[in-house]
């Protein structure tokens, strides 16, 4: 058989070297052809997209890159360009943002304490980072419950023992529980967590502040939450509505899918009452009506009562997005938990719970970007965020009539923050993700 | 016999109000409800003192009393000697008016920007992910103020329009003139009208396209019908055209139907429909930055559907196009359609922000100048949160009903 087929003329003897991809079939020529030209319709929508992206980035980018860094006002900034660029030539007055970035960031925040909420926010980013990503340290956890009243006590200042003492009654609520859990059974503990540190931070805390407080003065210049502002401040009604919503939130999306009827017909009603209405509506709310509703001669701090308000709204959210994720399991789940024996809330913590937050993880976090570009909300009840700043600053003499530079940068900040939590909320997705694909 | 036990005869005890799962959610409930009542009577107590203290009681008279203030942007009759009461009215009118036309255009925009996401050029589906990235990272209230300020101090004056060689000129074949006092675009008058109120008219004109529509799904279900029993589809499209424009247009002509077209007078336009700033940056960023929520939703419900779906399709010899529109479309509206009327109830939510660049709805109105006119705030927060609860439960009411219609018949 071998000697027929090597004396046949038409049959190769040995295989050719592999040839060249003809140029039309590879490289960039290929990719450009498959990817922008391979039919009539691709070649118009590329050819449309290329005048849009020419059209846009003609009438910025000169703008952007002329921008003047180093001016005193908006006229100064145009005087510069006149001389050096000429007058019809457009370009940024980033100047803007250079002598105002301070504001911009703090709001009206003393100048020389600066330090303060920016070691505050250190802390805290240092503390969230055993929540974030599970490789750090466990031991990081104890900064972590220290962190926001350490943040506290720097940013607004004051005596030091307010924080400890309300720290305190947290502290109170677990020894009441381990105490009681042994003795007693859960039900008296956990009620009596709850309700010991209700009862001394309604009626012991305050006066103990007081006392220890006029014997032992430590504390650091008091800071007035009208001070704050800027970025600061979206971040901190942000952070703190983040982190406070999510228990809430939980606990309404389990009372939402609870047999008991009243509990259930309760957190129906608080869910969709507060998404039925706007935030902006309910931000209202707490600065003119939530005087009418506490005892007469209350009065409380207005970032408070916004940081309560944004908690509430996005807690319905959250419930939501939490309830999505426990209808989505699959039933046989509960049944599996009550067959091991568990009660109800260790059914919900071991089982049920961890994989019905990891269903819902792209919602929760989509909760948590819309709460951040919410705060910008509190502008309209004269908190100055950074677009009530960028309204102040316009309103000065030295920069009346500045618009594009400020929106910008206040734009894109917001971008940074929400892409990069939309980012995380990715990788925490992928790093859950147990099913093969 | 003697070996059957019952459950404790010793009757009752405290201790299983607690311990015992028959009777602990009843405790829990009970206390739940003391607790509840507690806290409810505790507020409305508050609240009797509060308002006692400042001499203030509460009642809804003061939406019959005139409301002294003028309204710029108005879809009914008012006038500032009317009362509160139609003022709210002008102001929800308002609301549905924006809410409305920002959900059409959010879902032109949504659906061609989720479509061109998915798309195999490399470049429109980048230039799209930007769009989507861009707009759903940056606070609405931003995009609000960039538009109105883009409105108002970049587009030209109408004195730029004047002369022999204007400084600007209007778009559209002299039809639509874009200034800083806002867009001015023609409007359909009728010479000869068949009613003397405008509207009646315009509903007549409302009335016949929704007579075609039907018609037409009448003539489609005959086609229908008559291929199914001779396998031959009549050619339709040239019958729809007709049944569609003819009403139209006999009604048109017999109205003598005329575009009115926006002119330069003194030292602004008249003549054609004055659409507000306001109106329009409120218009323009609620709809770019719903629809870009919209985009991700369309694109996640295309990519639902498993490729199986196509390829059984083809594999039956259907052709792409009845694929896309009897296949993957109908299982694709069921995963978008839920999201996207939330994203509807949001956008409505949002046009509260109308404060922003004030255009004058609801919240403006009602919650706005009313307040602060007869100090009301109770009266009227109240009013609005309900006015705006009602419409949320109305959609998602709505929603429901067709959630069931198409939802999965699981046996």
């Amino acid at each position: 058989m071998t000697d027929t087929s090597q004396s046949l003329a038409y049959v190769r003897a040995q295989m050719i070297p592999e040839q060249e991809p003809p140029l039309g079939e590879k490289g960039l020529v290929k990719w450009i052809r498959e990817n922008l030209f391979s039919g009539v319709l691709n070649s118009v929508l590329t050819i449309l997209s290329l005048i849009v992206i020419w059209m846009v980035l003609s009438h910025t980018m000169p703008w952007v890159f002329n921008g003047i860094w180093i001016a005193d006002s908006l006229k100064h900034c145009r005087e510069i360009r006149d001389a050096t660029l000429g007058t019809d030539a457009s370009a940024a007055c980033w100047a803007v943002l250079t002598e105002r970035a301070p504001q911009l960031m703090f709001g009206f925040y003393p100048a020389d304490l600066y330090w303060r909420p920016v070691l505050g926010f250190v802390i805290f980013m240092i503390a969230l980072t055993p929540i974030l990503f599970s490789e750090m340290p466990r031991k990081l956890l104890i900064l972590t419950a220290t962190a926001p009243f350490v943040s506290y006590w720097l940013i607004w200042g004051g005596t030091i023992w307010g924080p400890v003492f309300i720290a305190l009654g947290f502290v109170l609520g677990a020894v009441a529980y381990q105490v009681l859990a042994r003795s007693a059974g859960a039900i008296i503990a956990v009620t009596a967590s709850i309700l010991v540190p209700f009862i001394y931070w309604l009626f012991i805390a305050g006066p103990l502040v007081s006392t220890v407080s006029g014997a032992l003065p430590i504390g650091i210049e008091a800071v007035e939450s009208k001070q704050l502002g800027g970025f600061m401040l979206a971040i901190i009604i942000g952070l703190a509505g983040i982190i406070l919503s999510l228990p809430l939130g939980i606990l309404l999306a389990l009372g939402r899918q609870s047999d008991l009827l009243l509990i259930n017909k309760v957190s129906v009603g608080f869910i969709e009452t507060i998404r039925g209405v706007p935030l902006i509506v309910w931000l209202f709310t707490a600065s003119l009506l939530l005087n009418y509703f506490l005892p007469p001669g209350t009065n409380f701090d207005i970032v408070l009562r916004v940081i309560i308000m944004v908690t509430l709204f996005s807690s319905a959210y959250i419930a939501e997005v939490v309830r999505g994720g426990l209808a989505a399991l699959p039933k046989g789940q509960y049944e599996a938990a009550d067959s091991l024996g568990l009660d109800y809330w260790k059914s919900m913590r071991l089982i049920i719970l961890p994989q019905a937050l990891k269903i819902s993880i792209p919602g929760i976090v989509n909760t948590f970007i819309g709460l951040f570009k919410d705060t910008t909300l509190v502008v309209f009840i004269g908190l100055l965020d950074p677009i009530g700043l960028s309204n102040a600053i316009r309103a000065t003499t030295e920069w009346n009539g500045i618009y594009w530079e400020l929106f910008a940068f206040i734009g894109l900040m917001f971008f940074v923050f929400c892409f990069s939590m939309g980012r995380y909320s990715m990788y925490l997705e992928n790093k859950l993700r147990r099913e093969h694909r | 016999m003697s070996t059957m036990t019952d459950p404790s005869k010793q009757g009752f005890r405290l201790s299983q109000l607690i311990y015992d799962t028959r009777y602990r959610s009843m405790t829990i409930q009970v206390v739940a409800m003391i607790i509840l009542m507690l806290l409810f009577s505790w507020l409305v107590n508050n609240t009797v003192q509060n308002l006692e203290a400042l001499g203030k009681d509460f009642n809804f008279g003061f939406l019959s009393q005139p409301a002294g203030y003028d309204i710029n942007q108005r879809l009914i009759e008012y006038t500032s000697q009317s009362t509160h009461g139609q003022a709210a009215i002008v102001g929800i009118l308002n609301t549905i008016l924006i809410a409305v036309l920002g959900c059409v255009l959010a879902t032109v925009l949504g659906v061609i920007a989720g479509v061109l996401r998915l798309s195999k050029n490399w470049l429109v589906a980048k230039l799209m992910a930007v769009y989507v990235e861009g707009f759903r990272n940056v606070p609405l209230l931003l995009w609000i103020l960039l538009i109105f300020a883009l409105m108002t101090e970049s587009m030209p004056q109408p004195k730029d329009f004047r002369g022999a060689e204007p400084a600007a000129t209007m778009d559209f074949f002299n039809s639509v003139a874009v200034t800083n006092r806002g867009v001015y675009i023609p409007s359909i008058e009728f010479a000869n009208p068949l009613f003397a109120e405008t509207w009646v008219n315009w509903a007549l004109v409302i009335a016949a396209i929704i007579a075609s529509i039907f018609a037409i799904r009448k003539i489609g279900a005959w086609a229908t019908a008559k291929q199914e029993a001779t396998g031959i589809r009549p050619t339709l499209w040239h019958i729809n055209l007709a049944v569609f424009f003819a009403p139209i247009a006999i009604l048109f002509v017999a109205m003598g139907a005329h575009l009115d077209l926006p002119f330069l007078k003194g030292f602004n336009f008249t003549g054609g429909i004055h659409l507000r700033n306001s109106l329009i940056a409120l218009w323009l960023a609620l709809s770019l930055y719903t629809g870009a929520f919209i985009a991700e939703i369309v694109r996640g419900g295309i990519l639902a559907i498993s490729k199986g779906q196509t390829e059984a399709a083809y594999a039956l010899g259907i052709r792409p196009n009845v694929t896309m529109n009897l296949v993957v479309l109908p299982q694709a509206m069921r995963v978008i359609i839920p999201p996207l009327i939330s994203q509807y109830l949001n956008l409505t939510k949002n046009s509260s922000l109308a404060i922003a660049v004030g255009y004058m709805d609801v919240r403006s109105t009602l919650g706005g100048i009313t307040i602060n006119q007869t100090g009301r705030e109770l009266e009227g927060m109240l009013l609005l949160g309900l006015f705006y609860l009602i419409a949320s439960l109305i959609i998602s009411g709505a929603m429901n009903i067709y959630n069931n219609s198409v939802k999965l018949k699981e046996r």
